[in-house]
């Protein structure tokens, strides 16, 4: 993108300055991504309060179909991502992702069942693409609409307690809940979901109404504004992907470690198997194996080793093996974390890489994910 | 005597050596560092050169060497506790000793009002 051509602003802009937000480039947008406290302290609230994070950048998309009939747009959306979209019971919710003919992934995406239509939502980055993707796609059998709404995460263990006092229902929704609500008389869209492997929720609201909302959360003493910076750390440490890093087209959803999120029905012998793109190359390689796998990679020393450091198989650097995709500090569990794909004979954990950092090359141990325990309400 | 440098470094000056340290103002642009490599004492660096590294949580930042010289002494305080470079940056917070090539050569950095111009 043209760095010269004017950023777009969600509908939290305003206050994100009015709190002293430092403010970046990011898909497109003029975003927040740290506040006074510090990426650090902003990571470490979240973990142990409730932290409100802006993400209306992120598209969200309902899906219709023309007959009315929620299996029809159910069936139409499987044609485009390998994920149980039928057997979606009425309010809950599901990571997935679109493929592409080769494989590959074009985005990341939740997918929730609403009554008689589904609620999806896209990265910022990808969101028109996606749209124009689904239009192509399903357009004749669906209506697809690209919303204008504000999207507010509120993430950490103190937010069930926070919304609760709002909207008391919100207690008794299970992790990947998805209920309208209506919070200060507002009507919203709330899932128990999130990106930060906190308890959470994210909460879709009319964007005029976003700022009146955030504001109200806020004066909550256990909430504060969070920004980028933490959320990517967060969301590290709980081995989550973030689609154009960890995850795009060159990676297919086994390589990327994403096989629990294609259920029994669409899998090879399932009641639907296959009929999304790329679904030969990605059934064959959940039935026969990868060559490359996504991984956790813990740095044995202090130094962080960052996204697109080389990995290599000997201490001496000789053979080039693979390549971080993710990698920082981790606040929550003090040490560097990273992840990145190696070859399948190099992904056992335990095993013992070298990440080439400023001409070094640093002991890196393979290790499962998440590097935290996730503290979600199933 | 204290000199600056438009890439955010403070210069103590006694004699022919300088203590080096990144400035308040770059410590707080940097945010909470969480690690930090120094050089080795001897090593000799040019004017600009990378000296040091500083990892805040989300990014790694160079420390440039302010002037041509030697070090002499390095503050292993800050690599066991990265946080000092940002509670005291002026102070314990400092990264190295470097023996000055050329004196003179402090002539041609800020002073503190020249600093503070910079920065704003």
């Amino acid at each position: 993108m043209d760095e010269t051509a004017a950023l777009k602003t969600t509908p939290l802009h305003a206050l994100h300055v009015s709190l002293g937000a430092r403010m970046v480039p990011f898909a497109g947008y003029d975003m927040p991504v740290q506040y006074a406290p510090g990426v650090l302290k902003e990571h470490l609230w979240t973990r142990s309060s409730a932290g409100l994070f802006d993400v209306s950048h992120m598209g969200q998309v309902t899906i219709r179909a023309r007959s009315g009939k929620y299996e029809d747009a159910a069936l139409a959306l499987e044609s485009l991502v390998p994920v149980d979209i039928l057997g979606l019971a009425e309010n809950r919710q599901r990571y997935g992702f679109f493929t592409d003919d080769k494989g590959g992934i074009l985005d990341d995406l939740m997918i929730a069942h609403m009554d008689d239509y589904l609620f999806v939502v896209v990265n910022a980055a990808c969101k028109e693409q996606d749209f124009k993707h689904l239009q192509d796609h399903i357009g004749d059998s669906c209506e697809v609409t690209l919303l204008d709404r504000a999207l507010i995460a509120l993430q950490g263990p103190r937010a069930v307690d926070v919304l609760a006092e709002l909207w008391a229902d919100i207690a008794y929704m299970k992790f990947m809940d998805v209920r309208h609500c209506r919070l200060h008389d507002v009507s919203c869209l709330v899932s128990r979901s999130g990106y930060s492997g906190e308890d959470g929720f994210e909460i879709s609201v009319p964007a005029d109404k976003a700022e009146d909302i955030a504001k109200r959360l806020l004066e909550h003493p256990d909430v504060q504004p969070i920004g980028l910076g933490a959320r990517d750390s967060l969301r590290l440490e709980a081995g989550l992907c973030l689609y154009g890093n960890d995850i795009d087209q060159t990676t297919t959803p086994i390589e990327g470690a994403l096989e629990w999120a294609i259920q029994k029905a669409r899998k090879t012998g399932g009641v639907r198997a296959g009929g999304f793109p790329g679904a030969t190359r990605i059934l064959g390689e959940l039935d026969g194996g990868t060559t490359r796998r996504r991984v956790g990679l813990k740095p044995e020393g202090k130094a962080p080793v960052r996204g697109h450091s080389k990995l290599y198989a000997e201490a001496e650097g000789k053979t080039e093996i693979g390549e971080v995709t993710s990698g920082g500090f981790g606040p929550s569990v003090e040490s560097p974390v990273a992840m990145g794909y190696v070859p399948t004979d190099f992904a056992a954990p335990g095993t013992t890489v070298y990440a080439e950092v400023r001409g070094k090359y640093l002991p890196v141990v393979v290790s499962t994910l998440p590097f935290i325990k996730p503290t979600y309400k199933r | 005597m204290l000199k600056f440098t438009e890439e955010h470094e403070w210069l103590k000056v006694e004699g022919d050596v300088a203590i080096v340290g990144i400035t308040a103002h770059a410590a707080e642009q940097l945010g909470d560092l969480v690690f930090v490599e120094l050089p080795e004492v001897g090593a000799s660096f040019s004017k600009g050169a990378d000296a040091a590294t500083v990892e805040s949580v989300k990014a790694a930042s160079e420390v440039y060497c302010p002037l041509d010289g030697e070090i002499t002494e390095i503050n292993e305080a800050i690599t066991a506790d990265p946080a000092l470079v940002n509670s005291d940056p002026m102070g314990a917070g400092w990264f190295f000793k470097l023996k000055l090539r050329n004196v003179g050569d402090l002539d041609g950095l800020l002073d503190e009002s020249g600093y503070k111009e910079l920065i704003g």
